[in-house]
């Protein structure tokens, strides 16, 4: 299977899953759904995969069945995205709490209401502090190495934590791409099979999920808060391992022409290679801007973003999600608290665009680039823009 | 057999999987009923409980009373981790990457996480068929956060969230038939059990865990604090339930019922109603249509058995 073949994402994604191995999967159909479970129902069906497909019923469910699984040693996967990555939400904090190691896609959509199926960011920054690992995926082949990144990050011993593949809904999860898969025997190299630590069996009973009372549930925290962290090293270290063996590599903050850009844009996401479209044309032009994409969600790579920009004048965050009353868009507020300490950063400018399936064309992004520019100059912004709102 | 009340005791395990030191309240019928419940279950078996008296009291970190493996997540989704563990278990034994073992999956709650909360997902962990026993300990209220009514509630009875007053006799519905609708989904086997008759109740959930597929065991749990009655009835009121035919114990093995406790002539529900709290302000006329009612559906229920 080492030849690139033309393939949706989510079929592409779910072969992956197969070639991982998984043993369970628990999935909802619905609120919405992608192809992902409909084509691993399918391998399970056809006996290409030799796991055990739990058709929840609804994906509250979903994820605590993932927790039941997961707690037994079993390597756990699920997808779900927008609505249903919410119903999700107070169990997601569990997987993460309990050290749970679950992977899971989220082909990232709109929230209700008005009801929107359609491609944002919206469903991932409600979930943003459950306390999982979330990466960010550009395209379809990002989408396929992730899985075996996910699963061999999260089954690590030293990490132990749920992990989150973000790939945009539709814009990523509906459309056929070249995908190269890698051969099984490197994928078995390079993913070893799930050790547990702890398990749930007879023969060594323990007990997991107690309650804490206010003398330890502050350690509880700090303990996990610990672990999230450190596990930024050994993601880096994964990635690393990968590009040894697979050759195409990852970093938590990627560049585009940022080293020594004037300006710069952020993104994350499969807008990215939009954007790229976009600073190309501008550079040709004479234009100094470059890009950086945001990849490594949590843990937040606070100092490599924080090298990734030093250099630059003005930086323009797109966030395709918001934060109603609050400071603009979630990934700039973050941004900005990252960088608020430093002696030398930029100008920080927010834009909301790209939300509930709006296109955002590379023409958009140089007019989002001038715009914060603009903006930049006039002064030190503080206000956010949705751009191209009808008001 | 003669002195077969002295013998039986005796082949009862003396081990503990449910260890003493937890720190439910004194008196407490669920306590006694998951005591049981495990010397019934034994060594080989995971349980996913739901948030409640049983795990607050169990599983305060660092310690716990579980000597067997145990799990809590949340209050709701006890019957989908259950679904999760019985999984994983059964794959990874299919794929040699556990032994071949009979490991047990039981999920434990209580009324709120059973009939009201957690309803969905029991209901889809039993239509999926799972291999495994659900046992709903049934003290009637969400005793565990200060009394609140759950849709479990018996008719009249006072709670915090359902109290009587000058314009109310406190809870106005009459309580969800959970065993009822449990054997609604076709399971292979349905039973109530109540830990004053205890050799009954571990029959049931022994024969409830070795039953291939989903079973589901309903067992009325006495609770002084919430029933408003003194600390010594919980093994007393039990009895009284059921000779009142309040709460019946029978099971439902493959659609047909079994009534396995009958009596000749009911005892009248005040000998059960009169020493709790939680129902000393019902007036004549109320204690006259719940004894109707409960005549009427222990009637129904006695055909339903007759006819098998």
């Amino acid at each position: 299977m080492a030849d690139r073949v033309g393939i949706e994402v989510s079929v592409a994604l779910s072969d992956a899953v197969k070639q991982a191995n998984v043993d369970v999967i628990a999935a909802y159909p619905i609120t919405p759904q992608t192809h992902i479970v409909e084509h691993l129902a399918e391998l399970v069906a056809n006996g290409e995969l030799d796991a055990a497909y739990i058709p929840v019923e609804s994906e509250h469910s979903a994820m605590s069945a993932c927790l039941g699984s997961a707690a037994t040693g079993a390597r756990t996967f699920t997808a779900t995205a927008g609505q249903g990555l919410e119903l999700m939400h107070e169990v997601l904090y569990v997987a993460s709490s309990m050290r749970l190691p679950v992977v899971m896609a989220v082909a990232n959509r709109a929230l209700s209401s008005p009801l929107s199926v359609w491609g944002d960011h919206s469903d991932v920054m409600a979930v943003r502090d459950t306390g999982w690992i979330q990466i960010f995926t550009e395209n379809g082949q990002e989408v396929v190495d992730h899985v075996f990144c996910a699963f061999r990050i999260a089954e690590d011993n030293k990490v132990l934590l749920p992990v989150m593949i973000h790939l945009d809904g539709f814009n990523l999860s509906h459309v056929i791409e070249p995908i190269t898969f890698p051969a099984q025997s490197k994928v078995d190299k390079f993913l070893p099979p799930n050790k547990y630590p702890l398990p749930l069996h007879p023969d060594k009973p323990v007990t997991m999920g107690d309650f804490a009372p206010p003398i330890i549930y502050t350690e509880a925290k700090w303990a996990q808060e610990v672990n999230l962290r450190a596990s930024k090293e050994i993601i880096i270290k994964c990635w690393q391992e990968f590009a040894n063996i697979f050759g195409r590599q990852y970093s938590p903050v990627e560049s585009y022409h940022s080293e020594k850009a004037k300006v710069l844009l952020l993104t994350m996401g499969s807008f990215s290679e939009t954007a790229m479209t976009a600073i190309d044309k501008m550079r040709g032009e004479g234009k100094d801007v470059g890009l950086v994409r945001l990849r490594l969600w949590r843990p937040f790579p606070f100092d490599e973003l924080r090298r990734a920009v030093e250099n630059a004048e003005t930086l323009i965050v797109l966030d395709r999600a918001l934060s109603f009353g609050g400071p603009g868009g979630p990934v700039c507020s973050e941004v900005k608290a990252a960088l608020y300490g430093q002696a030398k950063k930029p100008k920080v400018v927010s834009f909301v665009a790209g939300i509930g399936g709006r296109d955002i064309s590379p023409s958009d992004f140089e007019e989002i680039i001038n715009k914060g520019i603009a903006i930049s100059e006039k002064g030190s912004p503080n206000e956010f823009e949705i751009y191209g709102v009808r008001e | 057999m003669q002195n077969y009340g002295v013998y039986v005791p005796r082949l009862v395990t003396k081990k503990e999987p449910f260890a003493p030191g937890h720190r439910a309240c004194i008196g407490c019928g669920e306590a006694l009923a998951v005591r049981l419940a495990c010397k019934a279950l034994g060594q080989n078996v995971i349980i996913a409980n739901a948030t409640g008296c049983m795990e607050i009291v169990s599983s305060p970190l660092p310690t716990t009373s579980w000597k067997v493996p145990w799990i809590h997540t949340l209050f709701e989704n006890t019957a989908a981790v259950a679904s999760g563990i019985e999984s994983g278990l059964k794959i990874m034994m299919k794929k040699g990457r556990i032994a071949r073992q009979d490991i047990k999956v039981v999920a434990m709650a209580g009324d709120g996480g059973t009939s009201d909360i957690g309803l969905q997902a029991l209901s889809g962990a039993m239509e999926r068929g799972h291999n495994f026993t659900y046992i709903c300990f049934d003290n009637e209220a969400y005793m565990n956060t200060g009394i609140q009514r759950s849709s479990s509630t018996p008719y009249g009875a006072a709670t915090t969230t359902s109290p009587a007053g000058k314009v109310s006799i406190g809870q106005v519905s009459w309580k969800k038939n959970m065993p009822a609708i449990a054997a609604a989904h076709n399971i292979p086997y349905v039973a109530t059990a109540c830990p004053s008759y205890p050799f009954d109740l571990m029959d049931k959930v022994e024969k409830a865990a070795n039953t291939p597929g989903p079973a589901y065991v309903h067992i009325l749990s006495v609770c002084p604090t919430g029933w408003r009655c003194p600390t010594d009835l919980a093994v007393k009121l039990g009895r009284l339930a059921v000779e009142t035919g309040i709460f019946p114990l029978y099971e439902v093995e493959d659609g047909k019922y079994k009534l396995n406790f009958d009596f000749p002539g009911l005892k009248p529900v005040t000998a059960y109603m009169k020493l709790q709290g939680r129902f000393r302000h019902l007036s004549e006329d109320i204690l006259e249509k719940i004894q109707k009612r409960v005549a009427a559906d222990y009637a129904e229920l006695k055909e339903r058995a007759i006819e098998g």
